[in-house]
């Protein structure tokens, strides 16, 4: 019964949207024309990297603490004292892992430096190394993590503390996260690096601390 | 029809599935994807509905991007309760409501 | 040049991410320090926009709307700061001696408390419906990890009840941005008012009506409550008290700003609807508070009753004094709730059991925490001249200005409801123990900032016009 009510709702829902989208009129705003108009000042060549970290940095300020948040969470959930082992894997997986992670610790890097240019930056390569991390760990080259040590916690915070410090020292000479024009390239450069190492650090976490030995005695 | 406009139609079939998925489905892992749905057929919409003159606009992709992010975080953290309730009850769909 | 604003989230931030780098369990003293100076900022933000009388804006990134991200800080968002940090410190003080040195929910309890409260103060400032969106999802997976951090089965599914109901309702509300981004081309509620009218196209409707829904599951308006009681009700005392007191609000608050700015010519459609559900809360919660077993479920529901009454005001916003009855409201319950919870904490800590028959015996131990449990119900029931009263009064004194007799039926019946379940409790505590009793001692700190909160909705029943003038100072 309530199945019945649930899947005729979202029916109608999905008509009525449908043919509400039809016919719409084009938009009273455009913000092609602004982001463009100030892409010289904005300190990268690419407009979707430009709304990432400039014009609308502080989005991105809150999904790192989003991230991060997350990560703390499973580390709140998570038994810390459970040991883990690596387990070593079919020899196929070894090979391949080997073979492909120093060519993916490659293209993480350009993609870093490419996010100025075309599409790219922290969060491509923070993901792509983040991969490479979960690879090595299926192909037990890798040990699951345990509670994180100092190291590891200053790591996992570091690319978010940059930014927030960044953001602060910004406070003293304009609004926030309002990068000076000649030196918004190499700010937003030096924000993306500490990301991609942050970001490659929570999200191998986000795996990593979660993986156990299940069959371990 | 424009290729945005069809992104759009089918984002609204997506987080509908989605929606009527974390509803009425059991099996956390499956209730889990459906959440993941309904957050791809939202990104759909953000872009093919603000691109369906075709020309292709930066800030909702950049909205997307973020928005990616975040439903990230929020499956991982929906996976390790589910993983937590699996290690403690040895089940992994959720236990009926029982008001007292 | 210390710009509050600015501060309020950074701050947060800041001592979040050390309590983490710390380590497990540490981290409390960078919060109690965070936490005070942020009470600081608060009250200086306040004071300015209440002297000023204009909106304080912050354009972040020097760009400006509809390109960049605005900050606008009026009368209701200098308020809902005020409130969340004049909460939040004693409650960390609670919380510091509340878990034990080695307790696991402990681990991460501080950095996870910093990101909420960093979340809430961005939600309270934020000028931008997709930056909005952010600090409701860090908000709410915040809330949701406080809720697990018990970790016993049942925690972890009422946590992962509150985690569905959270993304389901922060999802229909990234929905409807994401239509109205499509039919108007812009995000910013400041760029978005003038544009959206009575004749707006279909889809602008329905995306007012998908946020509304959304946002109604994340303040567990009735019908969509059900994930509340056990969250609230499961949850470590100092939990419950923030998520009750807190973060419920914040979506409300949004609700608020929505139907005040963007979407305020699509209100009348909206707004009998809302406040019948409202109503339907009223009595349902407060019927199940007086069933219910367990004394933090029978708070918890007195929480989906109280929540209630704050959408009996929608269909009076155009009245005169509507924005400083739901505030006068929001304060009350905020300041009784979490008094009313932590008291609860240490009556269960006190007690060794959590239901409410065994509460027998508690008053001639800790008769601080049992005034403080009456001072909280005494704001809930509305007695003068606690805060309550102030905000039923305000209430009824708005519908009757517009002939709404139903809504003053409600909210009496509601005040009725109240009590019947608060006198439950005080009845049970000041019977006598049974002579197998064992109460345990509780740390003074816990009994006098459960007392402090309970005396500041009270007090500020006393002091409520101040509050008026700030809510009313922008107009």
């Amino acid at each position: 019964m309530k199945r019945l009510a649930v899947i005729a709702v979202a029916a109608a829902f999905v008509l009525v949207l449908g043919s509400a989208m039809l016919d719409l009129a084009p938009t009273a705003i455009d913000l092609r024309g602004p982001v463009m108009a100030n892409l010289v000042q904005s300190g990268v060549e690419h407009p979707v990297t430009a709304v990432l970290l400039n014009y609308r940095g502080y989005d991105t300020l809150l999904e790192i603490a989003v991230l991060l948040l997350a990560l703390l969470a499973i580390l709140a959930v998570t038994d810390a004292a459970r040991p883990v082992a690596a387990r070593p894997a079919h020899p196929v997986i070894e090979t391949l892992a080997r073979l492909a992670v120093p060519l993916m610790i490659l293209v993480a890097v350009y993609l870093l430096w490419a996010g100025a240019f075309r599409p790219g930056g922290a969060f491509q390569a923070g993901a792509v190394l983040a991969a490479a991390a979960v690879l090595l760990h299926l192909a037990g080259l890798l040990p699951g993590w345990r509670a994180p040590r100092p190291r590891l916690r200053l790591g996992l915070a570091a690319g978010f503390a940059v930014f927030l410090t960044v953001a602060a020292a910004l406070l003293t000479q304009g609004a926030l996260l309002q990068y000076p024009p000649e030196a918004a390239g190499g700010l937003i450069l030096l924000i993306e690096s500490g990301l991609t190492l942050s970001l490659a650090l929570i999200l191998a976490g986000l795996f990593l601390f979660l993986s156990r030995d299940e069959a371990a005695p | 029809m424009s290729s945005g406009l069809l992104f759009a139609l089918t984002g609204v079939i997506l987080f509908a599935l989605g929606v009527a998925g974390v509803v009425l489905i059991t099996p956390l892992l499956r209730r889990i994807l459906a959440f993941n749905l309904m957050g791809s057929g939202a990104f759909l919409v953000l872009v093919g509905l603000a691109q369906r003159n075709g020309m292709s606009d930066p800030v909702p992709q950049a909205m997307v991007l973020t928005g990616i992010v975040v439903a990230v975080a929020a499956t991982a953290l929906a996976l390790a309760l589910a993983r937590k309730l699996h290690a403690l009850t040895g089940g992994l769909e959720l236990p009926a409501d029982d008001d007292d | 040049m210390i710009d509050p604003v600015v501060w309020l989230i950074l701050l947060p931030l800041a001592w979040a991410t050390l309590a983490f780098v710390l380590g497990p369990g540490r981290g409390a003293w960078a919060a109690l320090a965070g936490l005070l100076a942020q009470l600081g900022l608060a009250v200086t933000l306040a004071a300015k926009v209440g002297a000023g009388g204009t909106a304080v804006t912050h354009q972040v990134g020097g760009w400006g709307a509809p390109l960049g991200i605005d900050l606008a800080i009026d009368g209701l968002s200098a308020a809902m700061l005020l409130l969340t940090q004049i909460v939040a410190l004693p409650l960390a003080v609670y919380a510091h001696a509340y878990f034990k040195r080695d307790d696991p929910a402990r681990r991460y309890f501080w950095p996870i408390f910093g990101f909420l409260i960093a979340g809430l103060d961005a939600l309270f400032v934020s000028a931008d419906l997709f930056n909005l969106y952010v600090t409701l999802e860090l908000v709410g997976l915040a809330a949701v990890a406080l809720v697990a951090m018990g970790g016993a089965a049942q925690q972890i599914a009422a946590a992962l009840r509150y985690l569905f109901a959270t993304l389901v309702g922060s999802g229909a509300y990234l929905f409807g941005v994401a239509l109205l981004y499509g039919a108007t081309g812009t995000v910013s509620i400041a760029t978005l008012t003038p544009l959206v009218t009575m004749d707006a196209p279909r889809l602008v409707w329905i995306a007012a009506g998908l946020m509304l829904v959304g946002l109604m599951v994340k303040t567990a308006l009735f019908p969509f409550h059900f994930w509340l009681p056990p969250a609230h009700g499961g949850a470590p005392a100092p939990v419950s008290a923030l998520l009750s007191a807190l973060v419920v609000k914040a979506s409300f608050y949004l609700i608020l700003r929505l139907w005040l700015g963007p979407l305020q010519s699509l209100l009348p459609t909206f707004a009998w609807a809302m406040a019948l559900l409202g109503a339907a809360a009223i009595l349902w919660g407060s019927w199940q508070a007086i069933r219910a077993v367990r004394l933090k479920t029978l708070i918890a529901y007195s929480t989906v009753a109280q929540l209630g009454y704050l959408f009996l005001i929608f269909p009076l916003l155009s009245g005169g004094l509507a924005l400083q009855t739901a505030v006068m409201q929001v304060f009350a319950h905020g300041l009784a709730k979490a008094g009313m919870f932590l008291a609860a904490g240490v009556l269960i800590h006190a007690t060794g059991q959590d239901r409410v028959a065994g509460l027998a015996g508690a008053a001639g131990h800790l008769p601080v925490t049992l005034f403080a449990f009456g001072l909280s119900g005494m704001t809930l029931m509305g007695l003068p001249p606690s805060s309550g009263f102030l905000a039923k009064w305000l209430l009824i004194d708005a519908a009757l200005a517009q002939d709404a007799y139903a809504i003053v039926a409600v909210v009496l019946a509601g005040g009725l409801l109240a009590a019947v379940y608060v006198f439950r409790v005080l009845r049970q505590a000041f019977l006598q123990a049974p002579k197998t009793a064992m109460l345990h001692r509780v740390p003074r700190s816990l009994e006098w900032t459960a007392f402090l909160l309970a005396a500041a909705s009270v007090l500020l029943g006393l002091r409520g016009v101040e509050l008026m003038q700030l809510v009313g100072a922008v107009t």
